[in-house]
């Protein structure tokens, strides 16, 4: 077997710029539920431990820490991500929002009342993030499919409730006007 | 803490990224979307002293076409391409699979690039790329390397790839006109890594099939093509009778691993079956997209 065609270099071999040596700290500054952080961090720190020890925002919980249970799912930059397979420092100069940032004081967000009223929780574990999940989805698509919905959910584990109530309260918070903002979130192009 | 003590530097250019693998290469790993990487970092299993992430090279993430490839950037997430139009319309193959790789919250960081590094053997795109016969653009010291499929993909979960090299391009040729392809997996939930995958792509000469490629994922250490059944198909017509036949030939020189989410033996089965299927649909399609295609071309296509 062969190496491959060799096609003529179109980056020429550069001869580099200073470039910061790898470190084991970093300084990071980030935005969280809208406000500014500043913290040093060890760079192999995850975000969601980040979140959990550093900032004390212990909503983002951690099941599987490989990426598979999507409990720590939090949005980046108003994407949904698993926040244990993000380096805090790879946040750096973006945008985080956690399920802190969805009820204002006691009120819950419609969604938050949504899963209360339709048995979309049971133990709760799993339920801060496909809360994130479903916040992003409902944002996107006010109205979304039956399979839109499940295959939203269908990045998350929850051993309790069956998935049928979690799916009932997010297709019925679906249409409520306020389903898809969140205060603390700031306006995302 | 989970991951291992590592140190971590983020290039803001190509330049940067290959003077760190000049100077760290065996003992660094390039991170793009890190939904394989961090795992294993979580587990323990690999162990890095330094992490170059390569996420601050914005102009590594473009979808562009260029003659009669696709140019998929290394940092193009998978989200972006699943909602493209570009590759949806120039190559439906490619925007099939990308839906069946891991869940959406995946897709939102996993790279296009980092999927073909990593070179997953139950993984879609190297399947996708093999039946395409795509190639990958690999940066190093000495310039540019574009590599086949069939040199870039060398075992399991390991290419061609060198330790002061970085992917930087993955090219899909399009499809031939009059063709339509598939992409069938068997997995045990969606979003899964898949126990048996197949790629089908089908060029219809009325009512033969002028030419197909067949693609596995999951049955062996990388993607594997199937040019017994493919040299079979050509110029035969997809009765029933005919794509079982191709089923058979596909899978009978697989050598299936046996795990605990499937035996090797079941795996074959389903391979047949799953080649079966996804020649039938991908010629269904050639049929579509040719009455398509009759239509006056848009503009942009």
């Amino acid at each position: 077997m062969g190496e491959g065609t060799v096609a003529p270099a179109r980056v020429a071999p550069v001869r580099p710029r200073r470039v910061r040596p790898p470190a084991a700290t970093a300084t990071v500054t980030l935005t969280v539920n809208g406000r500014p952080v500043e913290a040093t961090v060890e760079v192999r720190k995850t975000l969601a431990d980040f979140l959990r020890e550093d900032l004390g925002l212990t909503g983002t919980h951690l099941g599987c820490e490989h990426g598979v249970c999507g409990a720590c799912t939090v949005l980046l930059d108003g994407a949904p991500v698993r926040s244990c397979l993000l380096f805090a420092v790879q946040a750096a100069g973006h945008t985080v929002t956690t399920v802190e940032a969805l009820s204002t004081g006691e009120t819950l967000h419609p969604l938050q009342e949504a899963f209360r009223r339709h048995h979309g929780l049971q133990c709760g574990f799993c339920t801060p993030g496909i809360l994130m999940s479903a916040y992003a989805l409902l944002r996107d698509h006010p109205h979304p499919t039956d399979a839109q919905v499940l295959e939203t959910l269908g990045g998350h584990l929850c051993r309790c409730t069956g998935y049928q109530g979690i799916v009932d309260a997010v297709l019925a918070a679906a249409g409520t006007a306020a389903a898809g903002t969140v205060g603390a979130e700031p306006p995302t192009g | 803490m989970k991951p291992p003590p590592f140190r971590y530097a983020a290039p803001r250019s190509v330049a940067e990224a290959l003077a760190l693998l000049a100077e760290y290469g065996p003992e660094a790993k390039v991170l793009a979307g890190g939904q394989s990487l961090v795992p294993l970092l979580n587990m323990r299993l690999v162990r890095p002293e330094v992490i170059v992430d390569i996420n601050p090279i914005g102009r590594l993430a473009y979808i562009r076409r260029r003659g009669d490839r696709l140019l998929v950037g290394a940092l193009t997430r998978q989200r972006d391409v699943e909602a493209s139009a570009l590759v949806a319309r120039a190559v439906p193959l490619l925007a099939e699979a990308i839906r069946l790789v891991g869940h959406p919250q995946i897709r939102n960081r996993g790279t296009v690039g980092g999927s073909i590094a990593h070179a997953d053997p139950a993984a879609e795109l190297p399947a996708v790329l093999a039946a395409l016969d795509g190639e990958v653009v690999v940066v190093g010291p000495a310039g540019t390397r574009v590599i086949g499929w069939e040199h870039f993909f060398t075992g399991y979960l390991t290419t061609a790839v060198g330790p002061d090299e970085l992917v930087t391009e993955v090219r899909f040729p399009l499809p031939p006109p009059r063709s339509g392809s598939a992409f069938l997996e068997v997995a045990r939930r969606h979003g899964d890594f898949a126990l048996v995958g197949v790629a089908a792509l089908v060029q219809r000469e009325d009512g033969r099939i002028a030419a197909a490629r067949l693609a596995f994922t999951g049955v062996g250490p990388g993607p594997l093509r199937a040019p017994e059944a493919e040299a079979f198909l050509a110029g035969r017509e997809p009765t029933p009778e005919v794509l079982a036949e191709a089923g058979r030939l596909a899978a009978a020189p697989l050598e299936p691993p046996d795990d605990i989410h499937a035996t090797s033996t079941y795996r074959k089965e389903v391979a047949a079956v799953l080649v079966r299927r996804a020649l039938a649909a991908a010629w269904d399609r050639a049929a579509a997209r040719r009455r398509a295609g009759r239509r006056p071309r848009d503009a942009d296509g």
